[in-house]
């Protein structure tokens, strides 16, 4: 069963149609990519399947149920998690404190709860290996390479046991070797049949690392194929609209 | 890839490294120095001043000094969130009056003490909600609400001192003024609530949220940090401070005019800066912003007991801030490099 399915989905922003009559299908442990030119409606994809803001017409399941999502902690609940392209870390707190934050866990009795230092350094730490991420629990944000930021932002994701993680250019703004070690990261999610929507520029990206492509162009889906019977100029071609539709 | 080493952060419980020891960790600290650059100046003054190191001024010294402290801690977790809160001065005055007067016209102490916690609570949840909610700058805010508590408290006392206590007189003087086996209350309150400061800042999710809140407030938002709620609750965790000041310094005085309190917004944003706590958010800690107000009041006392002029006060205190700062800066600089 589809894990995520989006059924004629549209959205409007007034005059303007971000995202026209969109049909998609997610199964677990899928990577899927999501490509297309700036203001094709790739965000405002995500957003909507992050909880953000609904659509304007269609239909959301998730795991087969329809679903509606009115802000990110209901997409969150549902098992949707975003690792998104800031990664929305804190500089001033250690790889555990971002891991937890907002869910910070806590001992104590009733109302009368501290912070369970131990506790969330151990489960980052185990997240981290699962990751087979260098990263250590205690080092600060600040301090850490690209690479080891985007495993921290991944890591956030595992803690609730999602089914589905978004990644918003995880590759747009690391080193080349970051960029291997972040594709890595992807594919352990997968293999914990996690599945993963992975937007990007980079082509390359996009073939070492996922199954299925979709591709976007001025709000309308022009192609979802698997990845192995397309290749890179075919889809840079479904991009600018020099190929109609495949 | 700018590097910033926040490593006198007091999130150090989530920060501080295994290989590193303890005497390393105190050394990165910025409040361990302030605090031994504040023993050697009371070393220094005891030597060069036969005065300083009498009972009597000691006490004067510590209670001084606990009343800048005390708002200090408000400050800095206002600071830690990456605010400022400018109308604490204004907020001892309002809080100082309303007490003066409930008491004036015969109730308790008690009532006089609820009168001001009441208010202060009240001026910071304003402060809170057009920050948090609004989303309009701390700065303006809070330099708007120093000006009207300020004004509001000369219109609830028509302007004129308040010295008459009703009943309970004796007992506010006791309270503000007087002291425990020989240290002075305004003291015994500063550390208290010193060490709640600390627990809540080290180890409760609220403390821990906001440190989030100053490092990253949109990471904030996006993993479901309840941002508003805490920054309200931050700007009134500080008028509160305040607002326990303004009563003390009722008892302490004797007296309430409407200019108590002027210009005291200067001190408790050094202390809490000299301390450690960053104005860019995200960095601060409790210990900080007792050894600051500390450091502060001895070079203050200083000044006074080595026949300085007062009029020099406040190029020192104004200095102190901006010094702190730079050196802040000129530490960051050369870790990045």
């Amino acid at each position: 069963m589809a894990v995520l399915e989006l059924r004629n989905v549209s959205k409007h922003f007034g005059a303007i149609e971000a995202l026209n009559d969109v049909s998609l299908s997610i199964e677990p442990g899928e990577v899927v990519g999501l490509v297309g030119d700036n203001g094709a409606g790739k965000s405002t994809l995500v957003k909507i399947i992050a909880g953000n803001f609904p659509p304007s017409s269609g239909e959301l399941h998730v795991s087969g149920e329809l679903t509606q999502l009115h802000n990110p902690a209901d997409a969150r609940a549902k098992g949707i998690e975003i690792v998104y392209q800031d990664l929305a870390l804190a500089n001033n707190l250690s790889a555990a404190g971002n891991i937890f934050l907002g869910r910070e866990k806590t001992i104590g009795v009733g109302p009368f709860r501290i912070l369970d230092y131990q506790g969330m350094y151990k489960r980052a730490g185990e997240l981290f290996a699962e990751l087979k991420s260098e990263t250590r629990p205690r080092d600060l944000v600040s301090q850490m390479s690209g690479g080891q930021r985007q495993a921290v932002a991944i890591a956030r994701t595992r803690l609730s046991d999602p089914r589905i993680v978004l990644m918003d250019e995880p590759t747009a703004a690391i080193s080349v070797r970051q960029v291997a070690e972040v594709l890595n990261l992807i594919r352990r999610l997968q293999s914990r049949a996690i599945a993963v929507v992975l937007i990007s520029h980079r082509m390359p990206d996009i073939f070492a690392v996922t199954d299925r492509l979709v591709v976007l162009r001025r709000g309308r889906k022009v192609a979802d194929k698997r990845v192995a019977e397309s290749s890179p100029e075919e889809v840079t071609g479904l991009i600018t609209g020099a190929i109609e539709q495949a | 890839m700018t590097q910033i080493t926040r490593d006198h952060s007091p999130t150090d419980n989530l920060s501080r490294q295994n290989d590193r020891g303890l005497l390393a960790w105190l050394i990165g600290r910025q409040a361990f120095w302030v605090f031994v650059a504040a023993v050697l100046a009371c070393l220094a003054l005891s030597l060069m001043s036969d005065r300083f190191a009498t009972g009597q001024n000691l006490f004067n010294v510590t209670r001084n000094f606990a009343f800048v402290g005390i708002i200090a801690l408000g400050m800095t977790v206002v600071i830690i969130t990456g605010g400022i809160d400018l109308s604490v001065g204004s907020v001892v005055v309002m809080s100082a009056m309303v007490t003066a007067v409930l008491m004036e016209s015969g109730q308790p102490v008690l009532v006089g003490l609820a009168g001001a916690i009441a208010v202060s609570l009240l001026i910071g949840a304003i402060n809170g909600v057009l920050v948090a909610s609004l989303g309009m700058p701390p700065f303006v805010v809070t330099l708007g609400m120093l000006s009207v508590a300020r004004s509001l408290a000369m219109v609830l006392s028509n302007n004129k001192m308040i010295f008459e206590f009703g009943p309970d007189h004796s007992l506010l003087l006791a309270l503000g003024g007087g002291s425990l086996a020989g240290i002075p209350n305004p003291l015994i309150v500063l550390v208290v609530l010193a060490l709640i400061t600390w627990f809540a800042l080290t180890w409760t999710r609220w403390g821990r949220r906001l440190y989030a809140i100053g490092g990253n407030e949109h990471a904030a938002i996006l993993t479901g940090v309840p941002v508003k709620a805490i920054k309200i609750s931050a700007y009134m965790f500080c008028s509160l401070c305040a607002g326990l000041t303004g009563f003390l310094e009722t008892g302490w005085l004797g007296s309430v005019t409407t200019n108590l309190g002027q210009g005291m917004e200067l001190a408790v944003i050094a202390a809490a800066v000299i301390g450690g706590a960053h104005l860019a958010g995200g960095i601060g800690s409790a210990f900080g912003a007792v050894v600051g107000a500390m450091l502060i009041e001895v070079i203050r006392n200083s000044l006074i007991l080595l026949g300085i002029s007062s009029f020099w006060q406040g190029a020192f205190v104004g200095s102190f801030i901006v010094i702190a700062v730079a050196f802040d800066r000129f530490r960051r600089h050369s870790n990045s490099e």
